[in-house]
This record gives structure tokens, sequence and C-alpha cells, in this order.
């Protein structure tokens, strides 16, 4: 490490690698939105390399070099081709210099935020880890949001687009805003021929009970485990986390025989007989937990004014717990409303069908990808709007109890 | 005077509060014990029978009734005819009996040998069926006038009934054949190795991304929250719209990834990334890396929070470097919260069904034993063979939690 601790190589080393970073990043990211030929080029290394070095801070750490550098690479490869970044001639000039413009401009704010206290000659230990640190930083969240927000995007556009213009160029996202409200024409069709109002419909009631007869059972439930005393309540709060980890597709088999063997196959009645019984356990876990988390002495004076222990439950205990209840009921409305295995397995008559039940049956050659997507499009906004509607109550009750997946 | 002693046993008070805590658990016992218990013991029971699709229902005589012929012109041909047969192609039922209503003004000509005429009943007794058998009861009838004025013959539906063995629920027949079967030939420990592969490098993997992750989210800036939430996205959205997304971002075809690929020179040919034997196991793997990275990476900025920033304060005047303090104080605070996120993250993903079932249904060298089960029971119709690998996976499952709860006492738990 000791070579590299030395201003004048490791200002151009991250300034080389940053540059390719972004290089990759403007490349990828203007390739999804425009479908024009853009990728990262391999000047993209001696330029960033020489940005760094402008980077330094050796005079007043005024940013007049790097600036006039910059410059000087905009101009670089705008007119002479000499570009971090290879364009597909064929692109529009807008496209064009927007790229250039973005690969110069995030290379040098990135590189003058990276190597802050950089010196030219040695640098002690502290700074080139700093510098080290700030750029895995950068390159962190670049990467995180790039995983994150490509394939909903796909997911998304390709809800909005034909699957002839898809095929043609498969990275051409761009939308034909001419058509108006005709964009939302898969959308339209799953709601009018397949149906998908009603699985809609289905998929909220079916999620709305599963979480009142959860929250029913685990109530009493984890008020007996977190505060009454009695034989063997250590033993039962470790069987709890043990049952939720016997994996369904176990179940999944006796389930299926024993439904079918009694006429529940095929109906909501059953669905909703089953989902409670995979929920109760982890609402039971979280609400537990949260139960001990009260202290215990307003509800022993509840108890000396003559309430009873049901009483005590309802007046006191469930007032005080009314966050956990929401993140809970959170919880186990995301486990509801996303189930898949379940439905798949139980439900085949596509007027039952719930939300996740009626996009499995959308995946077929005879269906257009667009309406895949459509569907799977109206199956994540709502949880997504009530998950950041509600973010707070959701990171708590993810963590509470929740190991679960 | 009696000497003092303190109280033995369960007092009056002790007492209410034992009963009143089982009849709080009481209907969440219930309802585990019907779904879970139950269930459990149904699949050992399964494991150990020789049980196809096919076999769930127990065979039974069915039987189909008609007349043959013209009644109202008189047709001296005309017969009730009764077609018969066992449902099952390969299991006998004894005892076979039959019972139908006679109607009025409906006179049989000739008897079969095996029924008789009693009251406006017809009884018949039929013996014994072999499997897949087939039989016809003719009965020549004539009708008087005042049977059309009556109900139909076929209006009353004939009782058939018969004893026959359901393997499903019969205390003979137990087999050890469905574990031969799967335990036999290379394919169940590739299976398992495939298996491992995907559990140990999917675990893995989510917790280091998830740590990275936390790394970056641990301190305050605008937009934080933001990116908190954005990071949460893939393991809140449905599995099954994330799957079709990464299939279609994935084609060989129309994939949006295959032409970045291309475009950027990495290769100069489709990949058909969950078709190719390694490289699908490596998807798959990298699809729950991707989904489940947001869990580990709560867990951990959730403790990471709670570390005491003297610590660091301190570690800062004695000019620690940024990795030493992270290598000598962050990762030791958190290595307790590492290792539970991955006993629990390696059982879950262990038993991970929908993810690869949704991206390659188990091809390309994908099938792990939860996929497997499914394949035995369903694909295969041989129900018995699926209840066996799930046995397998419940056997494992005990081990895994045998070791969490030993680590778990430890740690002091989540």
């Amino acid at each position: 490490m000791r070579p590299l601790r030395f201003g004048y190589v490791t200002a151009p080393l991250l300034g080389a690698l940053w540059c390719f970073v972004v290089a990759t990043t403007v490349a990828v990211a203007m390739s999804f939105a425009t479908g024009a030929g853009f990728r990262p080029a391999w000047l993209a290394l001696p330029w960033g390399a020489l940005m760094g070095l402008a980077c330094l801070r050796g005079g007043g750490g005024r940013p007049a070099l790097p600036l006039g550098l910059g410059a000087i690479m905009l101009l670089a490869a705008g007119l002479a081709g000499l570009s971090p970044i290879a364009i597909d001639p064929e692109a529009a000039p807008l496209a064009r210099w927007t790229g250039i413009l973005a690969t110069v401009l995030f290379t040098g704010v990135g590189l003058w935020k990276i190597l802050d206290k950089v010196v030219p000659g040695a640098l002690t230990r502290h700074v080139f880890e700093a510098a080290v640190i700030r750029f895995l930083t950068g390159f962190g969240y670049i990467f995180f949001t790039a995983i994150v927000v490509i394939p909903f995007y796909v997911m998304v556009m390709t809800s909005l687009k034909n699957q002839a213009a898809l095929v043609q160029n498969p990275l051409d996202f761009s939308l034909d805003l001419d058509q108006g409200l005709g964009l939302f024409r898969s959308y339209v069709e799953l709601m009018r021929d397949y149906n998908f109002g009603s699985y809609l419909w289905t998929s909220f009631y079916v999620s709305v009970l599963t979480v009142l007869i959860t929250l029913a059972f685990a109530i009493p439930g984890a008020y007996a485990v977190a505060r009454l005393r009695f034989r063997g309540q250590k033993v039962f709060s470790r069987s709890i986390l043990l049952i939720y980890m016997v994996p369904m597709i176990v179940l999944a088999l006796p389930i299926y025989i024993a439904f079918s063997m009694t006429g529940l196959r095929n109906t909501i009645f059953g669905i909703v007989l089953i989902y409670p019984v995979t929920t109760i356990p982890v609402a039971l876990y979280m609400l537990q937990g949260y139960f001990r988390g009260l202290p215990s002495e307003v509800e022993e004076a509840g108890l000396m004014d003559g309430l009873s222990r049901l009483k005590v439950i309802w007046k006191i205990t469930l007032p005080l717990s009314l966050p956990a209840l929401a993140s809970v009921s959170l919880y186990v409305f995301m486990i509801a409303w996303n189930e898949f295995l379940l439905a798949f397995m139980l439900l085949d008559d596509p007027n039952k069908f719930t939300l996740t039940r009626g996009i499995a049956s959308l995946n077929s050659s005879e269906v257009p990808r667009q309406h895949l997507m459509a569907g799977s499009v109206i199956a994540t906004v709502p949880i997504m709007v009530l998950f950041l509607g509600l973010e707070r109550f959701m990171t708590k009750g993810l963590t509470a109890g929740s190991v679960k997946g | 005077m009696m000497e003092p002693v303190p109280p033995k046993g369960m007092g009056p008070l002790a007492r209410r509060e034992a009963r009143l805590a089982w009849g709080l658990l009481f209907p969440t016992l219930a309802a585990v014990a019907l779904v879970v218990i139950l269930p459990l013991l149904a699949v050992f029971w399964i494991a150990f029978k020789p049980i196809g699709l096919a076999e769930l229902r127990p065979p039974a005589p069915v039987v189909r009734e008609d007349i043959r012929g013209d009644l109202e012109e008189g047709d001296p041909d005309a017969y009730l005819r009764y077609r018969l047969r066992n449902s099952s192609q390969d299991q006998a039922i004894t005892g076979v009996t039959l019972t139908d209503t006679w109607p009025e003004g409906l006179s049989a000509t000739e008897m079969d040998p095996r029924c008789t005429l009693d009251d406006a009943t017809l009884t018949c007794d039929l013996g014994d069926w072999e499997g897949g058998f087939r039989d016809q009861i003719r009965i020549p009838v004539a009708a008087d006038p005042s049977y059309f004025e009556g109900p139909d013959v076929e209006a009353s539906e004939p009782v058939i009934s018969g004893r026959a063995n359901n393997v499903l629920t019969s205390f003979s027949g137990f087999t050890l054949e469905n574990f031969a079967r799967i335990f036999n030939g290379a394919e169940f420990w590739s299976v398992l190795g495939v298996t491992l592969f995907y559990t140990v490098f999917g675990t893995a993997g989510a917790l280091i991304l998830g740590l990275f992750a936390a790394m970056l989210l641990d301190k305050s800036f605008t937009g934080q929250g933001i990116l908190r939430g954005l990071y949460l996205f893939p393991y809140v959205a449905p599995v099954i719209a994330v799957a079709f997304a990464w299939i279609l971002l994935f084609d060989p075809y129309s994939g949006s990834a295959n032409a970045l690929l291309m475009q950027m020179g990495v290769t100069s040919q489709a990949i058909n990334f969950f078709g190719e034997r390694p490289l699908a196991l490596i998807m798959v793997t990298l699809f729950e890396i991707w989904r489940y990275f947001p869990l580990s990476f709560l867990f951990i900025l959730a403790r990471m929070q709670s570390i005491d920033t003297d610590m660091y304060e301190a570690a800062d005047m004695d000019g620690a470097s940024p990795f030493q303090k992270f290598r000598y104080l962050s990762l030791p605070q958190l290595l307790g919260i590492l290792s539970v996120l991955f006993l629990l993250r390696f059982i879950w993903t262990f038993n991970k069904f929908d993810d690869i079932f949704l991206l390659t249904g188990g091809n390309a060298g994908t099938r792990v034993l939860t996929v497997n089960v499914y394949e035995q029971a369903f694909a295969l119709s041989n129900i018995g063979a699926g209840a066996a690998v799930a046995v397998v996976i419940f056997l494992s499952l005990i081990l895994f939690s045998l070791f969490f709860f030993r680590v778990m006492s430890r740690e002091e738990g989540l």
C-alpha cells in the first residue's frame, strides 16, 4: 500500500477508475433513455488520470485547473472525437452533447470531492484511506441505485411499449408521447379483457381479511407469551420462531391434498383460511417483543383499580401498542399481497384468482409481454405506495421480528 | 406455633394466570397444530406410501343409468341399462352393491340374475371388481301408460357402494421405495450440491451487499430517507413481478441486458442467461442476493446506528485510520447480528421455492430441493416421492435450527 500513498500515484489511479465508472454509468443511462449506441471508451482512463492530477490540492485549493481541463475535455470530446464515452454517430446531437457533458461534469465534480485534502507529495494514511472510501461510497451509490432501478424501469417501460418495437431495439425505451392515453393500452386491456379489476379486489380483501384474522389470533397469544407466567413459556417463545422456519413447500403438499379432499381447493374461503396461519407466527413473534417492552406498571395499576386481565389488554395494552399494531398489519398485508405459492397451487378458476395468480396466468406465449409487465406494475404499485407512505412503520416492522422472506 | 415456610407449588392466583394464558394461546395453538403440525405428520406418513397424484381419490365404483329404445312407441327391445366401472385401473373394490328406486308403471320382462326387484326398489349384488373392471346390467322393460305421468326412470340416482383399500389412509403398504428412488442415482446429489451453492453464496452475497449498503447510508444527508426507501424496493415488491422483470431483462432475444452487453462490446453473441448450465445457477443466486440484500441492510443499519459514537471519537483521538476503525471497531460490534442474520437467512434461502420456480422452473441445473418437491409431486405425479424430499428438507432444517439456537442464545438473539 505504501507506494500508492503518494499524491501523484493516488490521484491519477482513482481518477482513471472514477472516470471509467462515470463513463459506464452515463453510457448505460443514455442507452436506456434514448436507445442510441453509447459505450464507455478506453480513453476514459487517461482522461480520468489527467483529471485526477488536475484535482490535486497543490495550490490554494481553487478549482481553476480542473475547470480548465474540463473545458478542454469537453471540446476535445465533442469536436475532435477524443471522448471518454464512445457514441454512435447516428445519435441525435442533443443526446450526444448531453452524454459528453454529463461524463465530463460528473468526472470533474466527483474527483474534486474524492480527492479532498490529497496533496501532490506523500500522503498520510488517514487522507489516503479517506479518499479511497469516498471513491467507494460514490461507486456504491451508483451501483446500488442502478441495480435497484433498472429492473423496475424495464418493468414500467415495457408495459408502455409494444412488443414489436422492443424486439427491434431492446434498448429503446423512449416513449411515443403522441399516442397520449394510448400509452396505457395494455393496462386498459388487462382491466377489460383479463378481469384484472376483480383480481385486484380479490387480492385486496383477502389481504385485509388476513390482517384482521392474524391480529385476532396473534394479539392474545403474544400477550400471554409476553406477560403471563405459565409453565412452558420459554419453550413456547422459541417454538414460534421454529415454526416460521418451516418451509411452505413442505406444508403445501399435504394442504393441497387436504383441500382437494374437502373441496376447499379453488375457493377464496380456503385461501382466507390458510393465509393467516402462515402469518400468525410472525405476527406473534413481533408483537410479543413489543409487549415485553411496555412498562408493566401501567397494567398493574389497571389491575389494582379493578380491571380484569382482558379489560387491561383492551383498554391499556392495545392503545399503547398502536404503532406496533400498524407495523405488524403492514407487514402481514405485504406477505398476503405478495403470496404466490399457495395461490398458485390452490386456485384454478380464473374467476377467483388473486393478483399474483392472475399474473402467473399471463405468462404464456399467447399473451404479449407488455401485458405481463403491466400486470406486474399493477401488483407492485399499491404495495409500493403503501410502503413509501408508511415507511417509518414498515422499517420498524421489518426489523422488529422478521427475518422471514 | 407453626414454622413459617415458603409456599409450595402454585397458588390459586398463579393457577388462574396460567389458565388465562392457555386460554389466550389456545386459538393460535389450535390453528398452528391444524396447519403446521398435522401437515408435517402427513408429509412423514405420505413419504412412506407408494402414492401418485391419481391415487389421491380412493377407487370407487361408478354407475351411469339410461333407457335404450323408445318406450312411448312401445319398442319391444327397450331396456334399462346400468353402465358400471371401477374408477381405478389397478385396485380392486370388494362387495359392490347397487340400489335404485324402481319407477311406477315400469315392468321388467326379465330380471338380471344379480338383481332383485322388491317393493319398488332394485337391489343388485355385484360382487368383487378387479381394477379396470367394466360391465353393464341390461333389464328389458315395458312401460304402462301410468309410467309417463310419474317420474322418469333417470329421476332417481342409483346408489352404488363398495369397499376399497385407500392407500392414503390404510395402515398397511408402507414402503421405503420413495426414499430409495430419490437417493438413487446422481440426480439427488447434484440437487443437493445446487442447493448448497445457492444457499451459501446467496446468503453470503446478500449479507456482504447489505453490509456495504448499510455503510453507505450510515450517515445523515439529504435524500438519505429516499435512498433507504429505494433500496428496500426489491424486497417489498411481489416476487412474481420482479422475477418476470428479470426474465424479460435477461431474455436472449429481446432482453435489454443482452443488447447492452453487445453494444458495449463485452459479448458478440446473445447470452441465454437463464438457460445455460452454470450461468443459470449463478443468475438465480444473483437474483436471491438482489432480492434479499435490503433485509440484511436494514438489520445491519439498525445495529450500526445503535453503536456508541464515543468509541469512534476515542479512536480518532488515537489516530486510527478509517479502515482501522471499520476493522477493529465496527466489525466486532456487528459480528453478533451478522452471524444471527447469516444463520436465519441461510435457513430461509434453503427453504426458498418461488424465486427459482418462477425464474427457471428448476431447469438448466438450478433444481434445488424445494423445487424438487414440486417436480416430483406434480410434474412427475408422484406425491410419495415429493413428500420424501420434503422430509429430507425438514430434517436438514431441524439440524440447522439446533445449531441456530445454540448461536442465538450466545448472541442473545434479535
